[in-house]
């Protein structure tokens, strides 16, 4: 009885008792949510076009946000140093597809994605050996991002809401939108959308492969550039930015592997959820660190009940 | 030349389904038992034994058990460390409560902890295929390292939170914590990974391995000739998670000496798998063949330097060792994306007809 009431009663008195809290947890939530999104985004972008699993998503954020420090750090102006940071990302797709992919292609699934993680191998022991592995501090002021914080009073509270964050989430919101756009209205973005339809056809009507893996690997460096600038904001660049890549898997998991509206709505879930769970249930019953594996095990209940994910392709087997 | 074939003929259909149908193989096998038995403990020194033999030995096992499930059974697993862990925390609480009990049937029994364990996280593998499996397992991965974290009891109430091999002694002689000599450790574990390599290759070359094979073809396939795929599932995740825990108890008891949680990281997860895929998955040989990559070649980039007589600080060392392995993971999927294990095969094949090109 004790523990069921600590279970199902007493975190939601403890809720209703301290809305503002409550508030200001879920919207810590909500930002770390908007990053595993993020991620995922560009998890999904890449497997849609080429079924590759691409592990090394997480890395390439870390690798974009310590390019894009290490560059300011050799005294070159923020905004040309973003400019040469996608440069580099450029440099990096070329060379993954040149080097990795092209000879791999047609290969199993499991192949592609263990290159991935040497991929990912290479940039950390690079990535290391150019910036050294020592927590950098984020160009945040010299990008023109804001750093105070918006205070709100709802119920006699206090909701603290750092404008960096909300930057963050306008930021998200805006890539988001672009992306989208760029995916529903341009010739690039069709002729994307095309391969992973059915990359066959795509082919056969002269959509060049080799283009548009170099373009969805741009692009995901691009979308790792803006979560390394979020992230790296809150806590610094440095390698263990990497944990936050495993994050975006269970999100992957929730929102289905293919579906860019379910990398949206799983990353907020598990950011929200995860948050509550670990303040509401986790402390006080179960000792804390709940954080690492919540996700995954939410993700794994949900696709018990739904094997593709919330919003994957339904899975269709033939003998 | 040595290795020609004619003049070995087969009257039974047994004798060519026979475990070395062509006689070089087992006088080849002989020659490497003869090194691993005899030669390498005469010959290695406390450093051969610490950083490459048992480690190697260790690496092999561990990969074998994934192996059978991701190599012949098709399930994808990423959470091997964790199942590594279940093994080494189950032999340390059995060898804490009864002291008495003999360290070998310990590291055996502490495989069935693990075995069941792997069971529990193997039933979505029903449900859930594929990627979703591989991240499903995942859940595995950092639930269970969670627990060795925040579960006292596991490491006794430890300040430290991790757990200390205590002396052990077997007929006499200590085998295992501080006191215990790299020999003998090593004969205990070659003797262990020596039946357990026996056991599995005649495992995965019977009805049940043909079964696991039939699964991982395709598995609705599988289903409709009677397999039965929850039997077939199942004992691929007990059987690897079993092997794989017995390498975990290994792992800690016969070579590291201690543990905390974070040793079985995702990273050793992935460590194990690039020995299965680079070794050659549905492959016995190439577990050791990728192990023995695996573990040389850090050994191997930390001395080159040195030996050149170039000084390079340890971290860069370190730092190009991550770079190098990244490197090579990829470069040996390129060769030969069916891993060590077939370019072996390939070379062989070659060799039988040598110099003949055809």
């Amino acid at each position: 009885m004790e523990l069921l009431y600590k279970i199902f009663i007493a975190p939601f008195q403890d809720m209703a008792a301290a809305p503002d809290f409550l508030m200001q947890v879920l919207w810590e939530g909500l930002v770390s949510g908007v990053l595993y999104a993020l991620i995922a985004l560009g998890f999904v972008l890449i497997f849609r076009s080429s079924r590759i699993f691409n592990f090394a998503q997480g890395i390439m954020v870390v690798f974009a946000a310590l390019t894009l420090v290490g560059f300011h750090a050799m005294g070159i102006p923020a905004y040309v140093s973003v400019a040469l940071t996608l440069v580099v990302m450029f440099g990096l797709a070329v060379g993954i597809e040149r080097v990795v992919l092209r000879p791999l292609v047609g290969q199993p699934d499991i192949i592609l994605f263990m290159a991935t993680i040497g991929i990912t191998l290479f940039l950390i022991g690079s990535g290391e050996l150019i910036f050294g592995g020592e927590n950098k501090r984020m160009i945040t002021e010299e990008l023109g991002i804001p750093t105070g914080a918006f205070e709100f009073n709802p119920f006699d509270g206090l909701l603290l809401l750092e404008q960096k964050d909300v930057t963050a989430v306008i930021g998200a919101v805006a890539l988001v939108i672009g992306l989208l756009l760029f995916l529903n209205k341009t010739r690039m973005g069709r002729a994307i959308r095309a391969l992973g339809d059915d990359s066959q056809a795509a082919l056969s009507v002269g959509i060049s492969q080799r283009t548009v893996w170099v373009m969805v690997w741009f692009i995901a460096g691009v979308i790792a550039l803006v979560t390394g600038i979020v992230w790296g904001a809150r806590a610094g660049v440095s390698f263990a930015l990497e944990v936050i890549a495993y994050k975006a898997l269970p999100v992957l998991m929730l929102g289905g592997l293919e579906s860019i509206t379910g990398a949206i709505v799983g990353g907020l879930m598990i950011g929200m959820m995860e948050k509550l769970f670990e303040i509401y249930w986790g402390q006080p019953l179960l000792g804390g660190g709940t954080e690492s594996w919540f996700a995954f095990v939410l993700a794994l209940l949900v696709l018990l009940f739904r094997p593709q994910g919330l919003f994957g392709e339904k899975i269709i087997e033939r003998v | 030349m040595l290795y020609r074939t004619s003049g070995q003929f087969k009257t039974t259909y047994k004798a060519d389904q026979a475990l070395f149908p062509v006689r070089q193989d087992a006088i080849l096998l002989g020659f490497i038992l003869i090194l691993a038995w005899a030669v390498f403990p005469l010959m290695a020194s406390e450093f051969t034994f610490q950083a490459l033999l048992i480690p190697v030995l260790v690496y092999a096992l561990a990969a074998m058990g994934l192996n059978i499930l991701t190599g012949y059974a098709g399930q994808l697993s990423l959470g091997t460390a964790a199942f590594m862990g279940v093994g080494a925390y189950a032999c340390y609480k059995l060898i804490t409560i009864f002291p008495g009990m003999n360290i070998v049937v310990a590291i055996l029994l502490s495989g069935v902890f693990s075995a069941g364990v792997g069971v529990l996280f193997g039933l979505p593998s029903l449900r859930i295929k594929g990627f979703y499996l591989a991240i499903a397992t995942l859940a595995a991965q950092f639930f269970l390292v969670w627990t060795f974290e925040e579960w006292a009891w596991l490491y006794n109430y430890n300040a430290s939170g991790a757990i200390q091999v205590p002396n052990v002694e077997m007929f006499g002689t200590m085998v295992a914590g501080p006191l215990a000599t790299s020999t003998t450790q090593y004969y205990l574990v070659l003797a262990i990974v020596t039946v357990m390599t026996i056991v599995c290759i005649n495992l995965t070359r019977g009805t049940q391995g043909r079964t696991w094979k039939a699964t991982r073809d395709m598995d609705i396939a599988a289903e409709l000739i009677g397999i039965n795929l929850l039997k077939s599932k199942l004992t691929a995740f007990a059987v690897s998670s079993y092997i794989v825990g017995v390498a975990g108890a290994l792992f800690v008891f016969m070579w590291r000496g201690a543990a905390e949680p974070n040793l079985f990281s995702i990273s050793l997860s992935f460590r194990i798998l690039f020995i299965a895929i680079i070794g050659g998955l549905g492959s016995i040989l190439g577990n050791y063949l990728g192990a023995i990559l695996i573990v040389a070649l850090p050994v191997v980039l930390n001395t080159l330097p040195h030996t050149l007589g170039i000084e390079i600080s340890s971290a860069t060392v370190e730092h190009l060792n991550i770079m190098i392995v990244g490197a090579l993971i990829v470069f040996f999927l390129i060769i030969e994306p069916h891993g060590l294990a077939r370019l072996w095969a390939l070379i062989r094949e070659k060799l039988i007809i040598w110099p003949f090109p055809h």
